[in-house]
């Protein structure tokens, strides 16, 4: 399938999981679907079969309560069956509202913010020791990078030139309480993360060419790691929620659960 | 007296072990020299991971190291390591199950001169109170290295408390009784047990046989395994002596004493009573002036318990 086409169809599953269990955050998984799309279905050597592969590559959703776009993503590509998912924050499930690695396919437990760099650049530093080949991939949001464990991580990712380390800031300008620039300004991300010492990549981040082009940049640069700004728009996909605040984790109800799809249907559409 | 505080003791363990295994990995907060780590850095320089000042980032390094299959020893001071990276040793460590060993050195009041930010009398409730965070206190030179040892061999998260300076040794050269999260027993009584961890096992086994002298059976327990604790040496001691009291360089809600309260309540209730730090920036001045000053040295004990008999 195209992959464009892939990342709406996996939007409706997201709304399916949302609808269905009536939680999650369906603005942030839309904001960064073709990012995963992008590294689970083209860029990362990452599969079901390789898990255990000292080679694979690593990815790390820091932004972890997107994890029904990732849950989605893994299922589809036979981390586990999209059955399981019916299980998804139920009661005893290991499915629960943020990444843990009791589930296949998934590297480290994520939720709170401000932790998946620092473990990125660990995993980074050991494949330059075991001078292994693989990247490491680190998702963050743009909210997230108020915290300050992340720019500790960004300092030691540029100290030991983590040129295997890939790092996105999914700059959808929202997060729970308005935008970033009211809670807590995050402009200049660009200059932010250059001063820093990062190769740093300012793309369209729902533009999935765009996605890849910049993935495939950072893979040839030496001696430093790359930041891709990823700028997108929060709820991507359906029109009602797009760049609106109340949708960061609001549950559609019944008549915009069938708008979402037929919306994401017609928007996929155009990709055959 | 000894002149080899417990951290270079860790220090010439992980030296020893990393010759032989590529995969251990040391890493500090701009702590090398207070953690005695020159020796490593200079052996082993490419099992040596600088950080800087930055133990959120240090912790969570080590597990992102760990997750690659890499065992991680991460120095700090505990004032640190325990207070600062809390989330970041629940979160990556014992949450996401990685193989980190969190070396607190300079721990309780080895900095008694320093004031409360550089002291860590409460890391025991931080780190034992974690999910899945085993949690030791060694008491001398010997004991160290066989704990160390002993937790290469285990591929689970923990977190071991030494302090600052060179402390007399409780043991004796090559006759270290030794078992992994087992209390080791150092004078047997039926009156009364003292249980302690860390340092204060020194006070313990000094008042143990200044106890003894006074014709008090005293029993004394070095409860260096503090989380998982010997839950059957506590029930023991709680069924065959009529008082138990606790010691530790800690404060007095959530260490050793809370947690071997808890045990004997539960199991075989007796009089429990707990020594440890005020609650509140203890007074100024050298670990022994400190213990002194709160009853924690082996006078102390005789003291309490004299009283309390």
């Amino acid at each position: 399938m195209n992959l464009k086409r892939k990342a709406y169809e996996l939007r409706k599953d997201v709304v399916e999981i949302i609808y269905r269990t009536k939680n999650g955050h369906i603005g942030g998984d839309f904001s960064v679907m073709e990012i995963l799309v992008d590294l689970y279905y083209k860029q990362m050597n990452v599969t079901p079969e390789n898990f255990s592969s000292d080679d694979r590559d690593r990815f790390i959703l820091s932004k972890g309560h997107a994890i029904e776009a990732l849950y989605s993503v893994l299922a589809d590509r036979g981390f586990f069956p999209k059955e399981d998912l019916k299980t998804f924050v139920a009661f005893g499930s290991k499915y629960i509202g943020h990444p843990t690695n009791k589930v296949n396919g998934i590297e480290m437990n994520t939720g709170s913010l401000g932790h998946g760099l620092g473990v990125g650049v660990g995993m980074a530093l050991a494949g330059k020791l075991d001078e292994k080949n693989y990247r490491v991939y680190v998702v963050m949001g743009d909210g997230e990078v108020a915290e300050g464990s992340v720019w500790e991580a960004a300092m030691a990712s540029a100290h030991y030139k983590l040129d295997n380390l890939t790092a996105f800031v999914d700059r959808n300008h929202l997060q729970i309480s308005g935008t970033t620039e009211q809670v807590m300004n995050q402009k200049s991300q660009e200059a932010r993360w250059a001063a820093f010492g990062w190769n740093v990549i300012s793309i369209p981040g729902n533009d999935l060419d765009a996605v890849d082009n910049a993935v495939e940049l950072a893979k040839k640069v030496k001696g430093k790691p790359t930041v891709i700004i990823a700028h997108t728009i929060k709820g991507c996909g359906i029109s009602f929620a797009e760049n609106q605040v109340g949708w960061h984790h609001r549950v559609p109800n019944d008549e915009e659960y069938q708008a979402a799809l037929k919306e994401l249907d017609e928007r996929g559409a155009r990709y055959e | 007296m000894n002149k080899i505080p417990n951290r270079t003791v860790i220090n010439d363990v992980l030296i020893d072990e990393a010759a032989k295994d590529k995969n251990i990995i040391v890493l500090c907060s701009d702590s090398r020299g207070s953690a005695s780590l020159e020796p490593f850095s200079k052996t082993h320089p490419k099992q040596f991971v600088e950080v800087g000042i930055a133990e959120q980032n240090l912790v969570s390094i080590a597990a992102g190291l760990a997750a690659c299959g890499k065992k991680s020893f991460v120095f700090s001071p505990a004032s640190f390591l325990s207070t600062r990276a809390v989330e970041q040793i629940k979160v990556d460590v014992a949450y996401s199950h990685t193989n980190v060993k969190l070396i607190g050195i300079s721990g309780g009041v080895s900095y008694g001169e320093l004031g409360l930010t550089h002291q860590s009398p409460n890391d025991i409730a931080n780190m034992a109170s974690t999910p899945g965070l085993r949690v030791y206190l060694p008491c001398d030179r010997f004991q160290t290295e066989k704990l160390i040892r002993a937790l290469l061999k285990d591929n689970e998260p923990a977190y071991v408390r030494v302090g600052r300076n060179a402390v007399a040794d409780v043991y004796a050269e090559g006759n270290v009784p030794f078992e992994l999260n087992k209390a080791n027993l150092i004078q047997d009584g039926s009156d009364v047990t003292i249980i302690a961890c860390g340092e204060m096992v020194q006070s313990a086994k000094a008042a143990g046989k200044l106890l003894k002298e006074k014709n008090i059976s005293t029993r004394v327990l070095d409860m260096y395994c503090v989380k998982p604790i010997d839950r059957e040496a506590v029930i023991k001691a709680a069924k065959e002596t009529k008082l138990i009291l606790t010691v530790e360089e800690h404060v007095k809600i959530g260490g050793l004493g809370s947690i071997v309260a808890q045990v004997a309540a539960e199991n075989a209730p007796v009089k429990v009573v707990s020594l440890g730090l005020p609650d509140e920036a203890p007074i100024s001045g050298t670990p022994e002036q400190i213990f002194k000053f709160y009853g924690m040295d082996a006078e102390g004990l005789v003291k309490k318990i004299s009283e309390l008999l």
